[in-house]
């Protein structure tokens, strides 16, 4: 058994995922610096550190999380220090560490979707895209399946409480979602290419 | 104007009053600002530039307009906490950061209303002069994201937005800046933090009251999409006419969302006060579910307190007599349930069936508040995870009855002892849940249970001197 | 009907600048802007807290500082105000507990420390942060000196409720070279973290994750490298950042400690020195808002281990012949060969190098052994390096302005020795307290070889001590009394820590009695029992030391000399303010 990282050292450990097959690497081209750089001069002067989110959203919306070697870039382009990036990254539960999959389920687990069904729902997606609900802890909270297409990930409340269960795949809300329909949005997703 | 059709199904009950809503799920309504614009958009904002900055805040002063977010505080009167004399930069942040489980409006405006919105938050920035508008937008919106950034765009090139607006000499920027899928940046300060790049951790009250040291330590307004949306409806008809209508301190219609155990879930906007917890649940949701019956309602988002349906309220009537009612009879205003120990604050009704579990329902909120906790203050990053910990311990059959009490205990413990509200929102279910439903608690438990180990370390002490059972 | 004062104690409070505060009761004047807390420790009401530093940002995150508050009732519009009869108005109470940290005193506040309410919040805040505390008190380096247990001594419940699986977080991490962290024991008051971003200007330190498993942390591949990183451990308040140093060493509660100065440079930290018997474990900050504010640079902490080294020189030492090797000698025939000696020695033909590292008292017996053998080739070694726009001085000396007050010298006289000693003019050496092979000094070996006679006065064996014909053991900052001024102008004491090693004397003891047995007759050099007596010596004769006493000196110093130096960081603190 290979020896876990320390506390400190786990913030940047590699954590492998079939998902990254579906994402380009990350890697510090003059498009991207120039793309950060739009989105700081978006904040008053002196206030760079505004734009570590919007930064963080641009990575993961390109390569899927944010890697290790993305955080020292982030805080050189805000002029923020990688602990304090670090910081902001590991709050968020919006903002991954390790890849997802090409397809995103993010399952609403509060109480109006629960009580309309959102944790067997849960259960059944993870069964369909082949994860452990098991697996998924408050430590470890999304779960990709082997084949790195798709990933799940239990989320609080998605705001469309009347109408739930509700399942966001990537940018898409789905409401009122049953088990069939997971069923047809799988086979649909997976024809996509 | 004409008749305003909606799209089959999705028609208003008639009890309804449409004006925030008005154009949600109408039938050839696109975001677009040639939409809004054909339904008198941006004629307010036309009215309102002309007038003298101070004028428009009064006019949202004299409304009496109560903000939507959940606290209710005046609107106009939050803006005049601006320091006089001030010579920083005002800011305006819109706070798009619906989360409060049970609470979905703001995203029906953002989605397919965006302008509504813009048009709300420009005559408030011109109100407060603020140059710089911040959109704090939830991640979970992606969409809406793209549907607000488009708006801006589309309002720039008509000029209601950038230079000189309307040639008016008033200057302002909006941008979206979008949250990462946190409860707490809901809480104003911990959203202005998550502006600035920091850890949205809620600043301590005082100093850091937002309209005097806010955003960059500049004064800031921070208001909810619905207030917002509000403040142009008062722009329009006048503060007067906005005052007179709906209940008398908190006028205006209110948008309802209901989810849970009702057969007509939904949102629903109504003149404020003018139908009851009943008549909401019964008329316009249909009642509960065949053969269930109504048991307990949460009544303004997870955080409010839980209000059994079959407890009996004493309420004085003008001339002091002492009246019986229950929680069907109390009016759907802003104020009227604060009597009765719970809040409406931003207006998400939950309801429970007879077929429920209180103390699962109770579990499932903890785990959101452990989970949702910020972590900065000890009361709140300690007690939270204890909470959670006691009622699944308590669901699972592995509580004992003075578990219940501790349960409680800790719940007072959080109370009131927090840097921002988050303590009072993660600790009320649990106080009210484990108070009003105290018998479903107990009857989960065992007295013997309390002799046995809770956690490996303690079960690895006691490995030689417990029995099991 | 009892009557109301003429003037209101509000406006007798205002003309001061102040209000009036009832705490547990009793009323109390601050000044406006005073902190609750602050205010409640100045009159013995205290105030327990975790987070809440003087020196540091307020985060009012504990939770622990929680008092009950209340303030005059609100009138209604046009109702006048009631006065008791000594003018205060009645207060109503909060119902619930404000943060004494982040509030400030206003006028007719009324403060209780001591009521339920308070009582309850605060064990309330304890119980939670104990919940997830591993509770390793036994072996817990903070032990002792652990705000959570001191607290929970005060407000802990005794038993516990907290029955579940606690939070796992990481232990025993590195996070730099000479601090440790225990995730499991923070309390995550972030004094570390504002410590590093505040005062250092370094964002090493952050918090990561969220909720209860909130974590402070460096970023992997950074270190806590600071040259003042192990301020931080000073400043938790529980065992999370340990000293590596410290760590495991010794239980605090045997140590004593002793409040002195540092001598590694001419700022003159102030600090505490712990020992057991005659040893010393650790140095830390004391406060002193003129100096070092609660701060001290980590090479400066951890330059104590020749205190106790080895190399100590025990027993005076004395070659009989100059081929013989160094053989330990008693004092009394020690001194009488110095005597012998030094009455050889032509005084033309003679140097003393004395050390700014001396204290003013031992540099007066200096001045007087020189003017008795009537030596003028007298200076001192100075010391240079870069300063650190901190705490650091340039005059890596700690006593240059004794030096220059007391000797008139400033280290340029140097170079003029070392040629004479080179060229033949200077044959006869006397060293005190410098190692003359130090590139500072910067004699070589050769240099003293050709000497017709070396006598050093060190507490440690060097090259010198190794090539001297006599060698008087003195001792270090730690075992004396005496006085420095720093490079602000301002004279502070240093206290006795410990008693001298082995045989060693104090220097300036030493001094006395040489110039005793030299046939000094002034009474007040022989007769001077202590340092204290050389003290008011000097302060009949240097105007800016006038009517200074070693009491009147006090644990803070006082200001005598106007040098035009300032310590970037005081400076930079007082601007903030």
């Amino acid at each position: 058994m290979s020896e876990q990282p320390n506390a400190i050292d786990a913030l940047t450990a590699a954590k492998p995922s079939p998902g990254e097959k579906y994402f380009p690497k990350f890697e510090v081209t003059k498009e991207l610096t120039e793309e950060a750089a739009k989105l700081v001069a978006l904040y008053p002067e002196g206030k760079e550190q505004s734009a570590v989110l919007p930064i963080i959203h641009m990575i993961q919306e390109k390569h899927g999380y944010i890697c290790p070697e993305a955080m020292p870039w982030i805080a050189e382009m805000c002029k923020s220090t990688p602990i304090h990036v670090a910081g902001v990254v590991t709050f968020y539960p919006g903002i991954h560490t390790s890849c997802p999959g090409k397809y995103h389920f993010r399952v609403c687990r509060t109480i109006a979707c629960a009580l309309s069904g959102g944790e067997e729902l849960m259960a059944y997606i993870c069964g369909k895209i082949g994860v452990d609900p098991a697996s998924l802890t408050d430590e470890h909270p999304m779960a990709v399946s082997p084949d790195g297409l798709w990933s799940i990930e239990p989320v609080e409340c998605l705001a469309n409480c009347g109408f739930g269960p509700n399942v966001m795949i990537n940018d898409t809300l789905y409401s009122q979602v049953t088990p069939k329909m997971i069923d047809k949005l799988i086979s649909e997703y997976s024809k996509k290419d | 104007m004409s008749e305003i059709t909606y799209i089959r199904g999705r028609e208003p009950h008639p009890r309804e009053t449409r004006r925030i809503f008005r154009n949600i799920d109408r039938e050839g309504y696109n975001p677009s600002i040639k939409c809004f614009m054909e339904d008198g958009g941006y004629e307010t904002l036309k009215k309102a530039i002309k007038m003298e900055p101070a004028d428009v805040v009064n006019e949202v002063k004299k409304s009496g307009l109560r903000g939507r977010g959940g606290a209710g505080f005046p609107t106009g009167v939050k803006w005049t906490f601006i320091p006089k004399g001030n010579t920083k930069p005002v800011y305006l942040v819109c706070n798009c950061d619906e989360s409060e489980p049970g609470t979905f409006k703001d995203r029906f405006v953002v989605h397919q209303d965006p302008h509504q919105l813009l048009e709300g938050m420009i005559i408030a920035c011109y109100a407060v002069q603020a140059h710089f508008g911040v959109i704090y937008m939830r991640e979970e919106f992606p969409e809406a994201a793209k549907i607000m950034q488009n708006a801006i765009e589309e309002a720039k090139k008509k000029k209601f937005l950038g230079k000189n607006i309307l040639k008016s000499g008033f200057d302002l920027e909006i941008i979206v800046h979008r949250g990462a899928g946190a409860y707490i940046c809901g809480e104003e300060t911990g959203l202005i933090n998550s502006i600035e790049g920091l850890r949205p951790y809620p600043r301590i009250k005082p100093p850091f009251f937002p309209a005097a040291i806010g955003l960059y330590g500049c004064p800031t307004i921070v208001n909810n999409v619905e207030s917002l949306c509000q403040v142009r409806q008062v722009l329009m008809r006048g503060g007067e006419a906005f005052a007179a209508e709906g209940a008398q301190r908190s006028p205006g219609t209110r948008i309802i969302g209901v989810s849970g155990d009702v057969r007509r879930p939904g949102y629903y906007e109504i003149i404020s006060g003018s139908i009851t917890y009943g008549e909401l649940l019964y008329d316009i949701c249909g009642g509960p579910k065949r053969g269930r019956k109504f048991k307990a309602i949460i009544p303004g988002g997870a955080s409010a307190k839980v209000m059994r349906c079959d407890e009996v309220l004493k309420d004085r009537n003008p001339d002091g007599t002492v009246r019986e009612m229950s929680v069907f009879d109390i009016p759907l205003d802003l104020d009227s349930i604060a009597k009765f120990g719970s809040m409406s604050g931003s207006g998400g009704v939950i309801v429970m069936d007879d077929s429920r579990s209180m103390p699962k329902v109770l579990n499932n909120l903890n785990r959101f508040f452990a989970w949702e906790s910020c972590g900065q203050c000890s009361p709140c990053r300690e007690g939270n995870p204890w909470m959670l910990k006691l009622s699944t311990r308590i669901c699972e059959g592995k509580g004992s009855p003075e578990d219940v009490d501790l349960l409680k205990s800790v719940a007072d413990n959080i109370c009131g002892r927090t840097v921002c509200a988050f303590g009072e929102a993660c600790s009320w279910p649990t106080q009210a849940f484990t108070t009003k439903f105290r018998e479903e608690f107990l009857a989960l438990t065992k007295p013997i249970n309390a002799l046995k180990a809770h956690s490996p370390e303690t079960a690895e002490a006691r490995k030689y001197l417990i029995r099991e059972d | 009907m009892s009557s109301i004062p003429a003037i209101l104690p509000k406006d007798a409070a205002a003309a001061e600048g102040k209000v009036n505060v009832q705490i547990n009761g009793t009323w109390y004047r601050f000044p406006k802007g005073t902190r609750i807390v602050d205010a409640c420790n100045s009159v013995g009401a205290h105030v327990p807290t975790f987070c809440y530093h003087p020196k540091l940002s307020i985060v009012g995150s504990c939770r622990m500082c929680l008092v009950e508050q209340g303030m005059p009732p609100r009138l209604a519009p046009g109702a006048a105000p009631t006065y008791d009869e000594n003018g205060y108005q009645p207060i109503s109470w909060m119902p619930r507990a404000v943060i004494a940290c982040a509030n400030t005193v206003g006028e007719n506040m009324g403060i209780r420390t001591n009521s339920k309410m308070t009582e309850e919040a605060r064990k309330g805040v304890l119980e939670f942060l104990l919940t997830n505390h591993p509770l390793d008190c036994p072996i817990c380096d903070q032990a002792g000196e652990c705000k959570l247990q001191e607290y929970t001594a005060d407000y802990g419940r005794g038993t516990h409720r907290f029955t579940e699986a606690k939070t796992k977080k990481g232990k025993n991490l590195s996070i730099g070279p000479r601090v440790n962290l225990d995730q499991e024991r923070c309390v995550l008051c972030r004094r570390c973290v504002r410590f590093m971003k505040e005062i250092v200007g370094e964002e090493v330190l952050g918090v990561v994750n969220r909720g209860t498993h909130n974590a402070i942390s460096c970023y992997p591949g950074t270190t806590l490298d600071s040259n003042y990183s192990m301020n931080t451990v000073d400043l938790c308040p529980v065992g999370a950042l340990t000293s590596k140093d410290f760590r495991f060493r010794m239980r605090v509660w045997f140590l004593k400690s002793t409040p002195t100065i540092d001598v590694n440079c001419g700022t003159g930290t102030n600090i505490n020195i712990w020992t057991r018997e005659s040893k010393v474990y650790r140095i830390t900050p004391r406060q002193n808002d003129e100096v070092n504010s609660c701060w001290m640079p980590d090479s400066h902490r951890l330059n104590y281990k020749y205190i106790n080294a080895p190399e100590r020189i025990l027993t005076p030492l004395v070659k009989t012949d100059t081929k013989a090797p160094q053989r330990p000698a008693t004092w009394d025939s020690a001194l009488n060969l110095v005597v012998e000696q030094l009455h050889k020695c032509a005084p033309t033909e003679t140097a003393i190098v004395a050390s700014a590292r001396m204290t003013n008292e031992e540099l007066y017996m200096v001045r007087a052994l020189a003017r008795q053998l009537g030596i003028t080739k007298l200076d001192i070694v100075s010391r240079k390096g870069a300063g650190d726009n901190m705490l650091v001085s340039e005059d890596r000396n700690p006593n240059t302005n004794g030096v220059k007050m007391i000797l008139g010298k400033t280290g340029t006289g140097l170079n003029a020795i070392r040629r004479g000693v080179r060229n033949g003019t200077v044959r006869f050496v006397i060293a005190l307290g410098e190692d003359l092979t130090s590139p500072e000094a910067g004699f070589t070996k050769e240099d003293l070889e050709g000497l017709d006679y070396l006598l050093t006065i060190h507490h440690s064996e060097n090259e010198t001590t190794r090539m001297s014909d006599v060698v008087l053991p003195g001792v270090t900052f730690a075992e004396k009394y005496g006085t420095m001024i720093n490079v602000a102008g301002r004279i502070q004491r240093l206290n006795k820590a410990i008693e001298p090693m082995g045989e060693a004397h104090s220097d300036w003891a030493i001094f006395r009695d040489v110039s005793e047995r030299l046939g000094c007759d002034c009474v007040k050099v022989i007769a001077c029992p202590t340092p204290m007596m050389v003290l008011e010596e000097m302060a009949q004769e240097f105007e800016p030391m006038k009517g200074l006493t070693w009491g009147n000196i006090g644990n803070e110093g006082k200001v005598i000399l106007n040098t035009g130096v300032t310590i970037p960081l005081i400076e930079r603190t007082k601007a903030k303010n």
